[in-house]
């Protein structure tokens, strides 16, 4: 199951990185992969992965580093 | 510019001109020199400081509760609070005034390679017009399923690959190509999504739906040419992730250590304040991806689509290239290679008239590239040909029997002529050593008038890609061909290849492969260049695999990690020189930015350089490596 999020006006390459090797510890993501030049988080989630909790940890983590990043889920 | 971005660049002008009044007020007129002056001036930058860093001080605040300290923000705080209290007020203002304005340009120049993959992912169309029970209705591209008609009117991106059912018109495929000549289609011609259909009205019967098209698949393309990272990209993440702890490490001992042998606080402490300022590793962080995005993007709008930044690295390694003939080096269509007068009282140009008049009515390829040949010289059109024809009876495999204006004519291959007693001689020597596909010959009922040489036509731009290849240090050039030797060597010497491997079956070509990439020396590359549709297996196996003409054909989009969506091989030279210099701007970056921050590490332990030259090596080496990396983007 893949999931993709926009972070409108992210524009820091090393906290790409950092949002990126975040979320991919989050429990029932597979692999997560942050682009700073088209601004997506595209996630790989397990089968029975609880959707609504990883959403919610991932704006967490987002906002953890840069603030300013709106988090629109597609 | 972004509302936000406009709102920040007013923050930081209103409290740059506030600041500079103030260092005037301070150091121009003395104002702040006696009696109560002192406080005003501390109030006063505080003011400005406060202005200009609220939001760094916030996230510094958050981002230390979570336990996640050693962050830039927090960085830069401690630096210019640790700056206020040493009594360096306008240092201290200058780190964040300085520090935000770094982090502007950097928004600001991602941002703009940001629209700059805008641009070129203009391709993607928005609806399609699409044909149900006799009524245009207008759809998502989605929605649109295989066998249904779409309806395409002048001015409008063709959503969705398919066949023209109806209509005549010419495509502007320039955002996929770089093409800027426009391509000329008619009903029964496969024409591809991402083009925009320029004159005439298109009924076009959709072959691939949205998801499988050739306009969703470079748009994944180009998105993930980024997720594989290039080796300099890598390096950088690492250097970054030691250099912060590593200089804030370093700050702390010289805080600490000289100062208890020297007992001078204030003076070692202001150094090591320094050093936390250059401690951000952002001008490597953002310059690198930028750059090569800049590659990436720059060969795009060249109609040159490269997988990813790992591959734009390896490029400039190139060392051996390996080409398919067929499809890469020559068009994979037969054309008129030459045309051989044998009679002494008639002229190329009608012996290629009464050919391409005698053919005008049959659709064998032969017949179709003799008539193009002569309508491309003589601007005339087919129906002006055909209404020279009296009769016209086709011997099947052998050729034609046409009376053109009057006179009887034989046109085929040489099974015909002796069929109909015509004696074939006095042909020119090259008609038959040349690397011919097909002769056809041209008799009246007596005798022979001469012949028309068709064949694999190699493309314009085919010598100048090799000569540009070498040109660009490529030590080895091999051609691959399953094609006979003679043709393999004709070929080869046309366009300027020394080397080359004939009579090959796909499975020899991979073993040719394998033995070049044993060839070349441990630091260079392979690369193969393949049309993409037969050449999978190789594109696979070589270090670089381009495939050349990647419009329409999925095979060469997959298996490639390069792929140039022209015919043209000269691109191959040219993604090479877009590799170099891209190459030449991450290094450039890499010396400058590592290099000025060392030299101010350095300077700033021994005292030379003061808080001013350490916010100079943070931000203004930041400003320099972002205006360079974008340079990577032109590629003109």
């Amino acid at each position: 199951m893949n999931k993709l999020f926009i972070l409108e006006d992210l524009d820091c390459a090393h906290c790409a990185e950092k949002i990126q090797n975040d979320v991919a510890e989050i429990a029932g993501v597979i692999s997560s992969k942050c682009t700073l030049l088209t601004q997506k988080l595209k996630l790989e989630l397990a089968d029975d992965a609880d959707v609504a909790a990883i959403v919610k940890e991932v704006k967490s983590i987002v906002n953890k580093y840069e603030p300013d990043v709106t988090v629109i889920e597609k | 510019m972004s509302k936000k971005l406009k709102k920040r660049l007013t923050r930081i002008i209103i409290c740059l001109a506030a600041f500079i009044l103030i260092k005037i007020l301070e150091e121009g007129l003395h104002v702040f020199d006696t009696g109560y002056g002192p406080y005003c001036m501390l109030a006063s930058y505080l003011i400005v400081y406060i202005a200009i860093s609220y939001d760094i001080i916030k996230n510094a605040a958050l981002n230390t509760i979570r336990g996640s300290m050693l962050d830039e923000n927090f960085l830069m705080v401690i630096a210019s609070v640790g700056a206020f209290f040493i009594g360096s007020y306008s240092e201290g203002v200058a780190v964040m005034l300085f520090y935000q304005i770094g982090e502007w340009f950097q928004s600001y120049a991602v941002g703009k390679s940001r629209a700059s993959i805008k641009e070129l992912m203009d391709i993607r169309p928005d609806y399609a017009v699409v044909l149900r029970d006799g009524t245009e209705s207008e759809v998502d591209p989605d929605e649109v399923s295989v066998g249904e008609i779409i309806v395409v009117k002048p001015g409008e991106k063709i959503p969705l690959d398919g066949i023209i059912t109806e209509g005549i018109s010419s495509l502007d495929t320039k955002a996929l190509t770089g093409e800027s000549l426009p391509r000329d289609v008619v009903a029964g011609n496969e024409v591809i999504s991402g083009c925009i259909n320029s004159n005439g009205l298109l009924h076009i019967e959709v072959t691939k739906e949205f998801s499988e098209s050739t306009v969703t698949k470079i748009l994944e393309l180009v998105e993930s040419a980024t997720d594989k990272k290039a080796e300099s990209e890598n390096f950088i993440s690492r250097f970054a992730r030691y250099y912060t702890p590593a200089v804030v490490g370093a700050a702390v001992l010289l805080a600490v250590i000289p100062s208890l042998i020297t007992g001078n606080w204030l003076t070692w402490i202001y150094r090591a304040l320094s050093f936390l300022v250059i401690s951000c590793p952002c001008a490597l962080v953002i310059s690198i991806p930028l750059s090569f995005f800049g590659g990436i993007g720059g060969a795009g709008r060249q109609g040159i689509l490269v997988k990813g930044s790992s591959y734009l690295e390896q490029l400039d390694k190139a060392e051996i290239i390996a080409m398919d003939k067929t499809g890469t080096l020559t068009k994979g269509v037969f054309g008129v290679d030459s045309i051989h007068c044998i009679a002494q009282d008639i002229s190329k140009d009608q012996l290629l008239k009464i050919a391409a008049t005698a053919e005008s009515y049959s659709s064998h390829p032969i017949a179709t590239s003799l008539v193009n040949e002569y309508l491309s010289r003589t601007g005339q059109n087919a129906e002006e040909l055909k209404s020279h024809i009296d009769n016209i009876s086709e011997l099947a495999g052998h050729g034609i029997e046409a009376v053109i204006d009057g006179i009887g004519y034989y046109i085929g291959n040489d099974d015909l002529m002796s069929d109909k007693g015509i004696v074939v001689n006095n042909l020119p020597d090259d008609a038959t050593s040349v690397e011919v596909g097909t002769i056809v010959y041209i008799a009246d009922h007596n005798r022979i008038l001469g012949c028309i040489l068709l064949s694999d036509i190699v493309k314009e731009d085919a010598a100048d890609a090799i000569k540009g290849i070498k040109a660009a240090g490529v030590k080895r050039i091999v051609m691959l061909t399953g094609d006979r030797k003679a043709t393999a060597e004709a070929v080869a010497a046309r366009i300027g290849i020394n080397e080359y491997h004939s009579d090959l079956l796909p499975a020899d070509k991979v073993d040719i492969v394998e033995q070049l990439i044993a060839d070349r020396s441990a630091d260079g590359k392979l690369i193969f260049v393949g049309d993409g549709i037969n050449d999978a297996p190789v594109l696979a196996r070589a270090d670089i695999g381009i495939a050349m003409g990647g419009l329409g054909s999925d095979a060469a989009i997959e298996a490639a990690d390069i792929v140039i969506m022209t015919d043209e091989p000269a691109k191959i030279a040219k993604a090479i020189q877009i590799s170099r210099r891209t190459l030449r701007i991450v290094k450039e970056n890499i010396v400058f930015a590592i290099g000025v921050k060392l030299l101010i590490l350095l300077l700033a332990a021994v005292g030379f350089a003061s808080m001013w030259a350490a916010v100079f090596a943070d931000v203004g080496v930041a400003f320099i490596a972002i205006l360079n990396a974008m340079r990577a983007l032109k590629t003109d």
